[in-house]
């Protein structure tokens, strides 16, 4: 008779200790919402890139209409930092210390994510999927909490540079890159790729800085190098300027543009896609304006997107696939953490993604990370612009 | 200065030397920075507001001062107190280098030659020839100050003492310049040029002097800012730092060393304010700001609570004596 | 030798954006005796305003002039609600609001924009007249430019508005025992200075793309161009913006290396302000003491 009440005491301390074990949470998350802290330059010479903020934020709403992630409402919170550094410290310090945030996502440039580095590093507080290529996040052991997405500039430079040794060994080659990390780190990877040929091929190195109104100057000296393949490696606005310099001095290198400027809608319409024809590049996601992608399920699925959520974006920007591709991410990780939303077991689950694809990538791309691999995305495929569309070619290079 | 005004200084030093305890890390790092634009600002006001030289670089000194502090810490293992000294004096040295030919430029030349300053430096610091000390493009990372002597606080209260106490320091040795010799021809060469020189005032030696000692203390707060955010790279330092400096000084008030520390709390708090009123357009919000206090309050802060005080003071004397 | 031809081109085709901004820098100069930090936003902001029409389908020349009326009442606006009530204030007071309206503008600009960089059109043609070096686009631009100057130099010099609004800013107490509306002549310099300000941006959109920030690197160059050629000469500060970008693509493409072309600039500004701060063509200002 007694047997019963023991053994329901028992069922309930066995039980307990489990039912508890399911939900863990750290500060910013709860049973109802998760928190994910972000800073992006709203303003400021780098206010261009603000829109991958703004996307984001719209794919969390059209989650948060569709249910949230594990019945949790994302709440997003993200700050302008103007691409300071010192103010991206200060907003990194108050979404960790103040608003309290779960983790931080996406926090835009290399020199703010430098900045913040070492302190979220310390704080143990994730600094996920940032958005700069550079080639400095993928160090599981020293900074185990902070981890890139994109395909990084150098290997992408570094293919650039396999292709011309293949193709043309005895090319002549000049390189445009604009003065800050990000141009330093492609041109690196570029170097890198041609070896010690790398001195003898490079005829002229020529950069030129955000300030500057045009980049012609820069262009006139190249074609004087006699040089007659080229490495494009600036952002969108100096892009088109130079692809249409080159067309209108009659110079027809081989011309090699760098993935962040290899936008239809943002770079080569400006410039002129008759100006276009030849260019070539890496791609690892689906451009929007690229008509073989018009009846994509991804890209349609996108559209439609865009029209609800964020109406008063760029269509022609791909910034905004950027964004809903890499907050899809995020999304896959949320969703695997369930209940245990430990920003410890976020990195785990963000450090253990195998063959994640979502529809937006390019064919053949996907999602690998593990315990040594924080380089989400480590395949490209080479394209080629043939006046209309991005041609690829050649095989997927990379993991 | 009046015991009344001494009282209040006492008061407002308790409160400073309270806040760590009372409010969050966070918060804390942000009145580190306040205290530090405050010294940047009392720099630039003693050019601008005392001496009536328009500076639209001190942007640039402060960046001169970051890097030095960087520098020294990094590469040559400086402790982070020694930087300052460092820091002072180069600054001091390249301010008065400065002054020199802008000697020639009055008003809005002076401003078009400081703004080219401003404007041009973040591409010197970027330079690959001066790579190898400043950097780059990839910056210097540094380490914060650990409190010493094993001090039961953390690092983020002892670096807010710290720089509370550099602050005090910078302060005082302000107000004991500007109220003797030094501070009276400053402000003699503002507002009468010609008649300070005929007087006997070597305006040129002042004028550089003063662009100097402005100068050094916006580098010393350079290299506090550094150490308190732990990381320097050029674009850091672009001309937008100017334009702020020089906004803190006119809300702040001009001419005035309680406006540096009006301004101060101004430029650290209101961007964070207009971001939380408008995510779309943070930086519109700021400067409707700025024009409401031009309008406003065209005196500053300062200006503001000075007349403020005056009224107040006529009031309670109306009424004590007991006015018809 | 081929090289340097080349560079020296470019340098005119750039020299004729700083050439348009200069001028307009000027005009406010001259009609206010205030250096507006806020003009390249001004005219940013204007060019935006004719991108609108051109992609509601207005076609060009229309748009243009629509532009032109349009930037004409803004900088009149902005006169005599923003500036008016700053008048007498200390010169610093003047600059903070300057650069209000610098920050507001980009701001809003951004915010109703976006920040994606548009194509503009040019109403030029499409082939090179001038050889591969000079677009027509610069050329036409370049003329432009020319004939803005010469119908500023006209009204000036030969109208009574002109020769009113010239007194009201050389001498605004004289001019009003006269009769001159002194208020209404700033606000008229104002709006003269903006339509010259929209007529600049339009003629440089089509070359560095419309995007916020446009104007934000072309400004420096346009100050040094302005002090160059003499800050209250029309013509000069023309001269100043060919010198300009001739002298920063050669330097920067042959001396110094393409990274300190700024400090060229501030050099530049220095330099002319230090040794000869009436630039090349200015009247050398002689104060009674």
């Amino acid at each position: 008779m007694k047997l019963v009440p023991i053994a329901a005491l028992l069922a309930v301390a066995l039980a307990s200790p489990a039912a508890l074990a399911q939900k863990k949470y750290d500060p910013g998350a709860s049973d109802k919402a998760i928190k994910i802290g972000n800073t992006n330059p709203y303003s400021g010479p780098a206010s261009a890139y603000g829109t991958i903020g703004k996307s984001i934020g719209a794919y969390w709403k059209m989650v948060n209409d569709k249910g949230g992630i594990n019945g949790r409402k994302i709440e997003w919170v993200s700050y302008d930092d103007g691409y300071s550094p010192p103010k991206t410290v200060e907003m990194a310090r108050k979404l960790v210390e103040q608003d309290q945030v779960l983790l931080l996502f996406q926090t835009l440039g290399t020199p703010s994510n430098t900045a913040i580095h070492k302190y979220m590093n310390s704080k143990k507080v994730p600094q996920a999927f940032v958005a700069t290529g550079a080639t400095k996040w993928n160090d599981a052991r020293n900074f185990p909490w902070t981890m890139g997405w994109q395909p990084n500039y150098q290997t992408e430079g570094r293919i650039y540079a396999e292709h011309i040794l293949k193709n043309n060994p005895k090319a002549k080659i000049g390189v445009l890159y604009q003065n800050d990390d990000y141009g330093k780190d492609y041109l690196k990877g570029f170097k890198d790729g041609l070896g010690d040929k790398a001195a003898s091929m490079i005829v002229r190195e020529v950069s030129y800085e955000v300030t500057d109104p045009t980049v012609d100057s820069q262009m006139v000296q190249l074609q004087a190098s006699g040089a007659d393949t080229f490495f494009n490696i600036t952002t969108p606005k100096f892009a088109a300027q130079a692809i249409r310099k080159a067309y209108d001095t009659g110079w027809k290198p081989t011309h090699y543009l760098n993935n962040v400027s290899a936008s239809i809608g943002s770079v080569l319409k400006p410039a002129g896609l008759d100006k276009s024809v030849g260019l070539i590049s890496t791609q690892y996601y689906k451009d929007p304006q690229d008509s073989q992608w018009k009846d994509d399920p991804a890209v349609k699925e996108w559209h439609a997107f865009m029209a609800k959520y964020y109406p008063e974006g760029n269509l022609a920007d791909p910034f905004n696939m950027y964004g809903y591709l890499v907050a899809s991410t995020l999304h896959e990780v949320l969703k695997k953490s369930g209940d245990n939303l430990t920003r410890a077991n976020i990195m785990k689950q963000a450090a253990s993604l195998q063959g994640f694809r979502p529809e937006g990538l390019l064919p053949g791309i996907r999602i690998n990370t593990g315990a040594n691999d924080y380089a989400p995305i480590e395949s490209e495929q080479l394209i080629r612009f043939n006046g209309q569309k991005w041609e690829r070619f050649g095989p997927i290079i990379g993991r | 200065m009046s015991r009344r005004q001494l009282v209040l200084i006492a008061v407002v030093l308790l409160a400073a030397c309270a806040l760590p305890f009372l409010v969050s890390n966070y918060r804390t790092f942000q009145f580190t920075l306040a205290l530090v634009y405050s010294i940047a600002l009392l720099g630039l006001n003693m050019l601008t507001g005392y001496n009536g030289q328009i500076s639209l670089g001190h942007g640039a000194f402060y960046a001169i001062g970051a890097y030095t502090a960087a520098i020294l810490m990094d590469q040559y293992g400086v402790p982070y107190w020694a930087t300052l000294p460092a820091a002072a004096v180069v600054c001091l040295v390249a301010g008065f280098l400065f002054g020199l030919p802008a000697l020639r430029l009055e008003g809005l030349y002076l401003a078009l030659a400081t703004f080219a300053l401003g404007v041009s430096l973040p591409a010197l610091l970027k330079y690959h020839h001066l790579e190898k000390w400043t950097g780059g493009v990839q910056g210097i990372v540094i380490n914060k100050p650990d409190p010493p002597f094993g001090l039961p606080i953390d690092a983020d209260q002892w670096l807010y003492y710290f720089v509370l106490a550099v602050t005090v320091l910078m302060f005082m040795l302000a107000w004991n310049m500007l109220r003797g010799r030094m501070g009276r021809a400053m402000v003699a060469i503002r507002d009468q040029h010609i008649a300070a020189e005929a007087m006997g005032i070597n305006t040129a030696m002042v004028k550089s002097l003063t662009f100097g000692v402005s100068a050094m203390y916006t580098g010393i707060a350079g290299a506090l800012g550094a150490i308190a955010i732990q990381y320097v790279a050029p674009d850091s330092f672009n001309i937008f730092v100017s334009i702020v400096f020089l906004v803190g000084i006119v809300v702040g008030g001009l001419a005035s060393i309680s406006g540096a520390i009006y301004g101060a709390l101004f430029i650290q708090f209101v961007p964070n304010i207009a971001d939380e009123i408008s995510k779309a357009a943070p930086w519109a919000i700021f400067g409707i700001f700025l024009l409401g206090f031009v309008y406003l309050m065209p005196m500053g802060v300062a200006g503001a609570t000075r007349m403020a005080v005056a009224w107040l003071t006529r009031k309670a004397q109306n009424s004590h004596t007991g006015s018809p | 030798m081929d090289a340097l031809l080349h560079q020296v081109l470019a340098g005119l085709a750039t020299g004729g954006i700083y050439a348009s901004l200069a001028l307009a820098l000027v005009m406010i100069y001259q009609a206010t005796h205030l250096v507006n930090f806020a003009q390249g936003e001004m005219a940013m902001f204007a060019t935006y305003f004719a991108w609108s029409l051109i992609n509601a389908g207005v076609p060009y020349w229309p748009a243009f002039l629509l532009t032109v009326v349009f930037a004409f009442v803004l900088g009149v606006v902005i006169e005599r609600v923003i500036i008016r009530p700053v008048e007498n204030a200390p010169v610093l007071a003047v600059v903070v609001v300057f650069i209000a309206l610098l920050v507001i503008l980009n701001s809003v600009t951004g915010w109703i924009f976006t920040y994606t960089i548009k194509p503009f059109p040019s109403p030029f043609p499409a082939e090179p007249i001038f050889g591969k070096y000079i677009t027509s686009h610069d050329g036409g631009a370049i003329g432009v430019t020319l004939v803005v100057l010469l119908l500023l130099y006209v009204f000036f010099r030969f109208t009574p508005l002109g020769l009113a609004m010239r007194a009201a800013a050389q001498n605004p107490a004289s001019a009003r025992l006269v009769g001159i509306r002194v208020g209404w002549m700033l606000a008229l310099g104002w709006g003269l200075a903006a339509a010259v300000g929209g007529v600049a941006g339009m003629m440089v959109a089509p070359i560095v793309y419309l995007d916020p920030n446009m104007m934000g690197g072309v400004l420096l160059y346009a100050f040094a161009a302005a002090l160059v050629g003499g800050v209250d000469n029309p013509a000069g500060a023309v001269f100043g913006g060919f010198l300009v970008g001739v002298l920063e693509n050669v330097l920067g493409a042959f001396v110094i290396g393409n990274e300190l072309k700024l400090a060229v600039a501030l050099v530049l500004i220095i330099g002319v302000l230090v040794v000869r701060p009436s630039g090349f063509f200015g009247k050398v200002l002689v104060t009674r003491v």
